[in-house]
């Protein structure tokens, strides 16, 4: 059991759903980054993820990418990360950290080492988009041996047979991408998924949070009754990149958080 | 004794397994959006390839499409130059569209047809992926758009102009180095959001499963018909073959047909840039590590935390920071020896085998004739060094004038 096990018993328990945002880290700085994941702690957030830059991110839209881009322009290492992390936990409350991370950086740094570091920084769980269900025996083993949940992914290409096999070896939760595509902003969320969505819902007992696309408090509304979570990326990292001031963006990352939390009530 | 993969008593030419590994390397590392189309892309490419219709179409297609077989060309004036062994091309140049691309690309586009995709993208760094690509969707009538980083739709230009004429799309590519990579990421990024009616003509031996092996397969021609064209010449096989390795996929067809002929050396040459330094080559099995970029293991140039590193080389189509799986096996297991050759000696190759062969070659290209010349050296003149010259040289006409300040 992780403490993202324990956040969704909690939320189950309360009859609530999960707001999770995900910003990336060091873009436009280490510091800002912390600020915004106090601001999100105090807003209401379930979960937060920590997208690690990398220097190829196939999965992600121009929005992340180029947030990744800034970040490692700027001198992003991960050996700052990790002081960072567990500098801020402390002002987090009850909010556990996932980090969403390409499976290039676990493979340089070696599984063992990325999970001691992840571990010892805070870090409850990691998502890694670019490593499927095949390739991630080895490293989903050495996650459960410690209690770090390995946040699969499942799309909207993905046959109901492999789904309910991903979900299987998904834990923390499962991320159900809402689109065929990359990461951004959308205009509206197809029935289609939402069926898809409530049709595994009774198929599993993992709790599945809905990411890619997600950036109003209307798509948030759509998928408060069939989903366990919501998660938001793009538009968090969007208001940060076009803020002029980190402490700006901060507080307008604040007021979307609210306006979104206020949606999943 | 033939050499043997180190898990089994299999042949290397037996590779990759179910799981698309070559040894260690390979497989696929993608995000889940691809992978019902890499799963369907396999089962059709399999069918495909025991399917004796499509190997005739393709076949006919090579034959009075392409112009294959290409000849082999024994270089007399540079082999009197280098002093030793005689130098021989595999002339890939004389193919329709200038270089090896074609081969693949028209494999990739039968295989399109096949799976009722209606679309096709493509990346590029030299261009003439992108050209054999634009080629082969003109010839059937398949719309295609082809990413290029800007740095590259700068030094290719005639390339460039091609494609349009051909009728594709180029979308040019301003992220990261603005060179090959940027352009298979943007194209992968493109295939997750269109993967239901497109397919992703990826033009080198690199990627997630099948592509290598795929790209191998089509590419595999070369290597055939030089076997072929050996026997037939001299009843007997080359003593040495030598290929340039970008990402690989020349390399792969030259090599794949000899792997399990353990008498022939096999010498793959890598962009060796400026100098050995970080950042000024694009050798990634000389100075590289195992890592993960573009949907596969293999060896790759990054850094400590595992990002990818910059990597220079003067022709386009080398410029790359990683290389096909399957050469990371070949060079783990010492079936091919791979080594870098330096732009300015790429440069004097390209030069030399002008003025002497009449034959311009592409500069990536004249990176593995460098390398043939200094082996031939060593070799006495009844060796036959068999060099795959991959590509001609007319695109990087005007990047040489550019690096030699004069007018183009």
């Amino acid at each position: 059991m992780s403490a993202i096990d324990d956040r969704f018993r909690e939320l189950r328990d309360a009859g609530k759903k999960a707001f999770i945002p995900f910003v990336t880290a060091g873009d436009p700085s280490l510091q800002a980054t912390a600020a915004v994941l106090e601001t999100l702690a105090r807003a209401g957030a379930a979960i937060a993820e920590v997208g690690i830059p990398y220097s190829d991110p196939i999965a992600d839209g121009p929005v992340i990418q180029a947030s990744y881009t800034r970040a490692l322009d700027s001198g992003f290492r991960l050996q700052q990360l990790w002081p960072m992390i567990a500098g801020v936990q402390s002002r987090l409350g009850a909010m556990p950290l996932v980090s969403m991370v390409s499976y290039s950086i676990i493979q340089r740094l070696g599984s063992d080492q990325f999970l001691q570091q992840a571990l010892e920084a805070g870090f409850s769980g990691a998502i890694v988009p670019d490593l499927l269900l095949e390739e991630g025996n080895q490293l989903r083993e050495k996650c459960r041996q410690r209690d770090f949940s390995l946040i699969h992914l499942v799309t909207p290409t993905t046959p109901r047979e492999r789904m309910l096999q991903i979900a299987q070896a998904s834990t923390g939760f499962l991320y159900f991408v809402s689109v065929t595509g990359i990461t951004g902003e959308r205009d509206g969320l197809s029935a289609e998924l939402l069926k898809q969505v409530e049709w595994l819902r009774e198929q599993t007992d993992v709790p599945i949070c809905v990411g890619f696309g997600i950036s109003r408090p209307e798509h948030v509304r759509q998928l408060r009754d069939v989903a366990d979570g919501v998660i938001v990326g793009s538009a968090i990292v969007r208001r940060l990149a076009e803020s002029a001031t980190p402490e700006e963006g901060v507080a307008k990352v604040g007021q979307l958080a609210g306006e979104l939390i206020a949606a999943l009530e | 004794m033939t050499h043997q993969s180190a898990s089994s008593a299999q042949p290397l030419s037996a590779l990759p397994d179910a799981r698309g590994r070559f040894g260690p390397y390979g497989g696929r590392f993608v995000p889940e959006t691809l992978m019902r189309a890499l799963v369907e892309l396999e089962r059709e490419y399999s069918a495909a390839r025991s399917d004796p219709q499509f190997q005739r179409e393709l076949d006919g297609l090579l034959s009075s499409f392409v112009g294959r077989p290409s000849p082999i060309y024994y270089a007399r004036r540079l082999s009197e130059i280098a002093g030793g062994a005689q130098i021989w091309f595999k002339r890939e140049d004389l193919n329709h569209t200038g270089a090896h691309k074609i081969n693949n690309t028209l494999g990739q586009a039968l295989l399109t047809l096949r799976m009722g995709k209606t679309r096709v993208i493509a990346e590029t760094g030299a261009g003439q992926h992108g050209v054999a690509t634009a080629t082969a969707c003109a010839h059937f009538g398949l719309p295609c758009v082809v990413y290029m980083g800007a740095e590259d739709v700068r030094r290719q230009r005639p390339n460039v102009f091609s494609m349009k004429l051909l009728g594709a799309e180029v979308r040019p590519v301003h992220s990261g180095s603005k060179t090959l990579r940027d352009a298979v990421n943007e194209a992968l990024r493109d295939w997750m959001a269109s993967v239901e009616t497109t397919h992703y003509i990826i033009g080198s031996a690199i990627g997630p499963h099948p592509f290598p092996m795929m790209v191998r397969d089509f590419q595999s021609v070369i290597g055939k018909e030089a076997r072929q064209q050996s026997l037939e010449l001299w009843g007997r096989l080359p003593d040495v073959v030598v290929a340039c390795v970008g990402g690989g996929s020349n390399a792969a067809g030259m090599f794949y047909p000899f792997i399990d002929d353990d008498e022939v050396r096999l010498v793959g040459v890598e962009a060796g840039g400026l100098s050995p330094r970080p950042g000024e080559h694009a050798s990634p099995l000389t100075h590289g590590q195992p890592g993960v970029l573009h949907g596969s293991f293999s060896y790759v140039m990054q850094d400590e935390d595992g990002q990818t590193s910059p990597v220079h080389s003067v022709s386009a189509g080398l410029d790359y920071p990683g290389v096909g799986p399957e050469h990371a096996y070949w060079r783990d297991v010492g079936r091919v020896e791979y080594t870098e050759c330096p732009d300015d000696k790429a440069l004097s190759a390209f030069d030399l085998v002008a003025k002497t062969e009449g034959i311009l070659p592409a500069l990536e290209s004249s990176h593995a004739i460098a390398k043939a010349m200094e082996l031939a050296a060593t070799l006495p003149k009844e060796k036959v060094v068999m060099v795959c010259l991959s590509g001609r040289g007319d695109k990087d006409a005007a990047e040489i004038a550019r690096l030699r300040g004069e007018e183009y």
